[in-house]
């Protein structure tokens, strides 16, 4: 049983920024409810009310945005993103990496809004959304404002988003021609030990351009900006990849928890970078002969 | 919509109406009510198991709208205008339905306790995908938790009750259900 809550159910997105800002930091948005129910009912969350956002028409669903982004409204389900023909027709592994989001359950349930929103540091999408240069959208009583996925995750369960904002779009740029995306995670249960995520783009048989995020190691996806300074410039090679995997192993910060060793999760660090980039830049059209 | 807390009790109330194995339930409850707690306590259906609380292991697995859902951490409010099915409902008139009866034949329950949540887990399964590989299953399965049996005849049982519907499907019995 759960702590007593107010329940309300808003049916547009000015009711529910004008609840958000009535009701202060003690409401909770709830859409799935997989992150935040489990964290009520273990009282490490106390919510005085619930704002239920499934009720408010164009939060949902998948479409083209501007410049062929994709955009994804924060009440997708990882389920719909999983199947959507557009996510696996224009960003793959994203779909890929939702079919293996928690388990079947989780993925009817959970909403991706939630999922970031919440900033869990094991998430998997916002690893990739990181790395995608992804854009979310913020509603308030004061209006709309747009941030970076980079800008987003502040710290461990902390975003950029203030108390009363919702999330209400997000868009993924489409990766330039001649790039390659790549996600490599391991995990052995729910959430990954570790995650990489690149997105590596070639001109002429060089890296032009390149984004590799760590995630789930740390207390939130951070960029590799070494291995970025490594690669860039650089020609496809396996000595390139492993010295931007070794920069990687230097440059994560990893969490100290009861799950795994800083040590191991730097080498799983490393291990997934190498693998990540050698897929991006494979995608990305280069002549890699990697051992995947 | 909002409902608040009457200051008496400290919880707000409200009438749910849902469809439990395919029949009309109405009933009122509280907005912090779980799902599993309904079906279980108040409306004496057993059959679905609490384990890990925490959306993890499977145990409390049913079907809203034909999709598994973890009911231990799903409001009850959520079933509100929506069908919910459970253990319960999977036999019909004519006895076990083939998930039940090909979990028994290949020996794939020993405690039993983790069975209504594979059983519904499947058929959702085969619902969206009548024949899959073994790999699917494995996949669609990976939420499920079994301290018995390791899982072997658990996917044999699965292969095996999609071999029995797609027999059936020309007499309407285990045709796909929600498209």
């Amino acid at each position: 049983m759960l702590a007593p809550f107010e329940y309300h159910r808003p049916e547009s997105l000015a009711e529910a920024a004008a609840l958000l800002r009535a009701l202060g930091p003690e409401a909770a948005v709830y859409a799935g409810g997989t992150e935040l129910l489990p964290l009520m009912k273990d009282g490490l969350i106390e919510a005085s009310a619930l704002i239920d956002i499934k009720a408010i028409p164009g939060l949902g669903g998948i479409a083209r945005g501007r410049d062929s982004a994709l955009r994804i409204g924060p009440l997708t389900t990882h389920r719909a993103i999983e199947r959507s023909p557009l996510v696996r027709e224009h960003l793959p592994e994203l779909a890929a990496l939702e079919a293996n989001v928690a388990n079947v359950r989780v993925r009817a349930a959970g909403t991706i809004g939630g999922n970031l929103c919440f900033a869990e540091p094991h998430s998997d999408p916002a690893t990739l959304l990181v790395a995608l240069d992804a854009r979310f959208t913020l509603v308030s009583v004061e209006g709309v404002r747009e941030i970076a996925a980079e800008d987003f995750f502040t710290g461990l369960l902390e975003t950029a988003r203030r108390p009363d904002e919702l999330l209400a779009d997000i868009q993924i740029p489409a990766p330039a021609p001649g790039s390659g995306v790549a996600y490599e995670r391991f995990k052995t249960h729910e959430r990954p030990s570790a995650s990489v995520a690149a997105v590596i783009r070639l001109d002429d048989g060089a890296v032009a351009d390149c984004r590799v995020v760590v995630g789930s190691v740390g207390v939130r996806p951070l960029r590799m900006g070494r291995a970025e300074s490594l690669l860039n410039g650089a020609r496809p090679s396996d000595d390139a990849i492993a010295e931007a995997a070794e920069a990687i192993r230097a440059e994560v910060a990893p969490t100290e928890d009861a799950f795994e060793s800083t040590d191991y999760k730097r080498q799983l660090a490393a291990t997934l970078g190498r693998r990540a980039i050698a897929a991006a830049l494979a995608r990305a059209g280069g002549e890699s002969d990697h051992d995947r | 919509m909002t409902v608040e807390a009457p200051a008496a009790s400290g919880v707000a109330r409200l009438p749910l109406r849902l469809t439990l194995n395919g029949q009309l339930v109405e009933i009122e409850i509280a907005t912090n009510e779980l799902l599993l707690d309904v079906v279980r306590d108040r409306l004496a259906l057993t059959g679905t198991k609490r384990s890990c609380d925490v959306q993890v292991c499977g145990a409390c697995t049913m079907l809203l709208d034909g999709r598994p859902v973890s009911s231990c951490c799903t409001l009850a409010l959520e079933a509100d205008g929506r069908a919910i099915e459970t253990i319960e409902g999977m036999a019909g008139p004519d006895g076990l339905h083939p998930i039940q009866q090909a979990f028994i034949d290949n020996v794939a329950v020993q405690c039993g306790f983790c069975t209504p949540g594979f059983v519904l887990t499947t058929k959702a399964l085969l619902a969206d995908n009548p024949r899959p590989m073994r790999a699917e299953i494995e996949h669609a399965l990976t939420g499920n938790l079994c301290r018995c049996t390791g899982y072997w005849n658990i996917l044999s049982a699965v292969e095996d009750a999609a071999g029995r519907m797609a027999e059936d499907d020309g007499e309407g019995r285990g045709a796909r259900d929600d498209g």
